[in-house]
């Protein structure tokens, strides 16, 4: 071995750059994941869009995918994600909010060292448990006080608003908490009482955090698929907003139901399904991430 | 006329005894200044006076804090305490809403709601404040886009906005240039014919131009206490002569 390939040798084996390498994979792994599900959600999904046309596939109300010809419509599940995610905002939200106050700026301690546990565990519930307490808590309830067979949208937005509680409540609590202690005491020194000086200072002040933590939360509402697929009938039909106690089908049940089965052109329709529910949950993500820079969170 | 008398102050924060003993006068319509090393106390002691102690925890206190011959220790409802005894904080904190909306905050609070009224209260309280003719043009913008002397300014403006009878000032120029500095000093010299005004300072020059009595605090104690000129001129304790001669401190 030349004396020159020695040293090259040497270099390569040396640590730090064996380390840097390893880093380099590890953190493109994750880039290059999400870059090989675009790719291959689009290769695969955009044809099929293409050949039933983007305008009625978007805005078709009709999804028969067994007819001959077959109607690949999703706008009823468009709207299905639509309904159950702003009902998973309009139940989530407010106690989320209020929940991270609480947590932030009145909890005693000793509440406090059984609510976050508490809040991360159910961050951590696997959703087929979530959809297991729907299917035989609020399914009953719901038919029993409320109306209708129970596999509604409005059975599963209040699920989906209990499972994005735990993403509201930690973002929101650490916005709540970043806010200058000086904000809180110049409110306190007017003469302001906690309360006022928490909910009409430190609160506004934390606005950007928290309209990052219910854009979060979106997300997770609109990417929910197995609680969601358990409670909410699962019905392709087109809903007007006031049917919130028949059954509707979100764009991610529609997928999980009918993949199994389908071939071809119906197959390349769930997968188009796929790219419109990838192109949602981007939108979500990047409002997501100029809050965030905004908040300097 | 006297506005707060102490009568043996003691202040703990947990074992730590931050005041012992404090005994003063503190007159009406006249500017007194606290002033000693890091840590003396000079701090604790104005935030004694509008009850911001309240909420560091660990804080007790003994002894008796009168305002205007009341006792403001226990029981007395703090929130009107503190609309009588408005604070200025050693960095400026506006709010980060609207120059308008800071300066109404404080009035809101105590409800007052026609916007006849607040919009009054606001105009009249940033031209007491000297900040009017800077900012009457962008009432409606954020108050975080203002200098760092403005934004003191109108941090002024907002304590005087609830019409406090003594304004109490926390190093209000430690973190200020020279010539918002000044801007303040000035201020603060007209404002003492309708206010109270007490100020902490780290700068003893500061003191001498405005204020008419000085308190020198050591180690949790007043060491000397009385009219400003007397005392940079003729201290009666050895301390305060060290102190302000530069030797420590």
């Amino acid at each position: 071995m030349g004396r020159r390939t020695l040293v090259a040798w040497k270099k390569v084996c040396n640590r730090e750059f064996v380390a840097k390498v390893i880093f380099i994979v590890s953190a493109s792994a994750a880039v290059l994941a999400v870059g090989l599900i675009c790719v291959f959600l689009l290769v695969q999904g955009l044809p099929a869009m293409w050949d039933i046309g983007i305008v009625s596939f978007l805005t078709g109300t009709d999804w028969r995918p067994t007819w001959t010809p077959p109607l690949f419509g999703i706008l009823p599940m468009i709207l299905g994600s639509l309904y159950v995610t702003v009902g998973a905002v309009f139940f989530g939200v407010p106690v989320g909010i209020f929940a991270a106050v609480f947590m932030a700026r009145f909890c005693p301690p000793y509440l406090y060292k059984v609510l976050k546990p508490a809040v991360n565990l159910l961050a951590g519930i696997p959703s087929v448990v979530y959809g297991y307490f729907g299917m035989v808590v609020l399914v009953p309830f719901v038919r029993g006080h409320i109306g209708g067979n129970g596999n509604s949208i409005l059975t599963a937005s209040i699920l989906l608003g209990m499972m994005i509680l735990p993403t509201i409540i930690t973002i929101s609590e650490s916005a709540i908490r970043a806010v200058p202690e000086e904000i809180y005491e110049g409110a306190v020194a007017l003469g302001a009482s906690h309360e006022r000086a928490v909910f009409f200072t430190v609160l506004p002040a934390a606005k950007s955090g928290v309209f990052a933590a219910v854009i979060l939360g979106i997300g997770r509402a609109v990417g929910e698929t197995m609680a969601v697929r358990m409670v909410a009938g699962n019905q392709a039909v087109l809903r007007m907003p006031h049917e919130i106690l028949s059954g509707t089908r979100t764009l991610t049940a529609n997928v999980v139901i009918e993949l199994g089965y389908a071939a071809d052109e119906h197959r390349q329709a769930l997968i188009a399904t796929g790219v419109v529910l990838f192109v949602f949950i981007m939108g979500i993500n990047i409002a997501f991430s100029m809050l965030k820079k905004k908040d300097g969170l | 006329m006297n506005k707060f008398i102490l009568e043996g102050v003691n202040l703990w924060y947990g074992d730590f005894q931050a005041l012992k003993g404090i005994d003063m006068e503190i007159p009406a319509n006249k500017i007194t200044a606290f002033i000693g090393p890091s840590g003396c106390g000079k701090s604790t002691l104005i935030k004694s006076l509008n009850r911001m102690n309240d909420l560091i925890e660990g804080c007790k206190v003994s002894g008796n804090i009168l305002l205007d011959g009341e006792s403001i220790n226990g029981d007395t409802d703090v929130n009107a305490l503190r609309k009588r005894v408005g604070m200025v904080f050693q960095k400026p904190n506006p709010f980060p809403m609207s120059v308008f909306d800071n300066i109404a905050y404080g009035p809101r609070t105590h409800g007052v709601k026609s916007k006849l009224a607040l919009g009054e209260i606001v105009e009249r309280s940033l031209r007491d404040a000297a900040i009017w003719d800077e900012v009457k043009d962008r009432l409606k913008k954020s108050a975080l886009g203002l200098s760092g002397g403005q934004q003191q300014r109108l941090c002024i403006a907002r304590a005087l906005s609830v019409q406090p009878d003594v304004l109490l000032m926390d190093e209000p120029t430690s973190a200020l240039d020279p010539i918002s500095t000044a801007k303040i000093e000035e201020l603060v010299i007209t404002l003492k014919k309708h206010y109270t005004i007490v100020i902490v300072t780290h700068n003893m020059q500061q003191a001498t131009r405005i204020s008419n009595r000085t308190g020198f605090f050591l180690l949790g104690e007043l060491v000397e206490f009385g009219k400003t000129n007397k005392l940079f001129s003729l201290p009666k304790d050895k301390r305060t002569e060290d102190y302000i001669t530069g030797r420590f401190g």
